[in-house]
């Protein structure tokens, strides 16, 4: 089965990324108020069994795609085609 | 065997960079350190202390350590972390710590969003620890820097946390070259057997190296594994 994690910054916790990427895009003229990146993992896990593909997601997501300290996680597992 | 001569291991990663210097600088200073492949299972029989050197563990992937944590020989170094063995982690072995939950926090890019090399001022916190029996309180060490994720953070919970239980050991002195929370440079667990920084005490340990004060806290190291190495003959 197909998944897709994104991987968040936690509010409150820095981004200098989001940071530089903020202020570059105020310098081009954007209204911005703020920016804040995170990471998109996709992932293909062998099983086909929908609960088994979730509890595979969470714990690969919390013990390694992650760091719950900063970072949040939504899991979404594509439909099969 | 010689119980004056504690044996440390050094772990290599794929993508360590100092952990050469650091055997160096260890044996300069009367340990018997020896190299551990990150394949290994175990850690050498005697071992009295580990270091998990600086470098840049698996190309940085994902986040600073955050694969490394895996290696094999990290169970073996968690393990012998849990049974209070002495363990100190370098610039990248600080994020391998980090990664491995054997220290609270991480370390993110730094705010400035350059990689940094250059000679930094940490003020000593604490001396009741493995890692600065040496030092005096409130000293001020010259030591280099070189990364570029060092840039210590936590959410404000355990921010207050490592403040109330006096977990911070070494903070930069003046000016804050990364960002990091309440310019954090070093942290030691809370029961106080291990320790993470960002500078580099092993390319300071000669004045040769333009300082040769982080052999304080190498020392402060090796004094501790030998009284543990002398307990275990």
């Amino acid at each position: 089965m197909k998944a897709t994690v994104l991987v968040r910054p936690k509010a409150g916790i820095l981004d200098p990324q989001g940071e530089a990427v903020r202020g570059s895009l105020a310098k081009s003229g954007f209204d911005i108020v703020s920016v804040r990146i995170g990471r998109v993992v996709d992932v293909e896990v062998e099983t086909s069994d929908r609960e088994k593909a979730l509890a595979e997601l969470e714990q690969m997501s919390h013990d390694l795609l992650a760091n719950p300290l900063i970072e949040s996680y939504e899991i979404e597992l594509l439909e099969e085609a | 065997m010689r119980p004056d001569r504690p044996k440390i291991a050094v772990v290599t990663f794929l993508g360590s960079l100092d952990d050469r210097d650091a055997v160096w600088a260890l044996a300069a200073l009367d340990a018997e350190a020896q190299l551990v492949w990150h394949a290994e299972t175990e850690l050498p029989h005697g071992t009295s202390a580990v270091v998990l050197p600086g470098g840049f563990s698996y190309g940085d992937y994902l986040r600073g350590g955050a694969i490394a944590r895996f290696a094999p020989i990290m169970d073996a170094v968690i393990e012998f972390a849990t049974a209070g063995g002495l363990v100190l982690g370098i610039c990248n072995g600080f994020q391998i710590l980090c990664e491995a939950r054997l220290l609270p926090g991480v370390l993110i890019r730094n705010a400035s969003l350059s990689f940094i090399c250059r000679d930094v001022t940490l003020r000593v916190e604490r001396t009741d620890t493995p890692f600065t029996s040496r030092c005096e309180q409130g000293q001020r060490l010259r030591i280099p820097i070189k990364h570029g994720y060092g840039n210590f953070t936590g959410d404000d919970e355990l921010l207050a946390e490592l403040e109330r239980k006096s977990q911070v050991v070494l903070r930069y002195h003046g000016d804050n070259p990364n960002g990091s929370a309440f310019s954090i440079a070093g942290v030691v667990n809370e029961a106080g057997n291990v320790m993470g920084l960002m500078p580099h005490p092993e390319h300071a340990v000669d004045p040769l190296l333009g300082s040769p004060d982080g052999a304080l806290i190498l020392a402060s190291l090796v004094d501790a594994a030998r009284e543990r190495s002398a307990a275990l003959v």
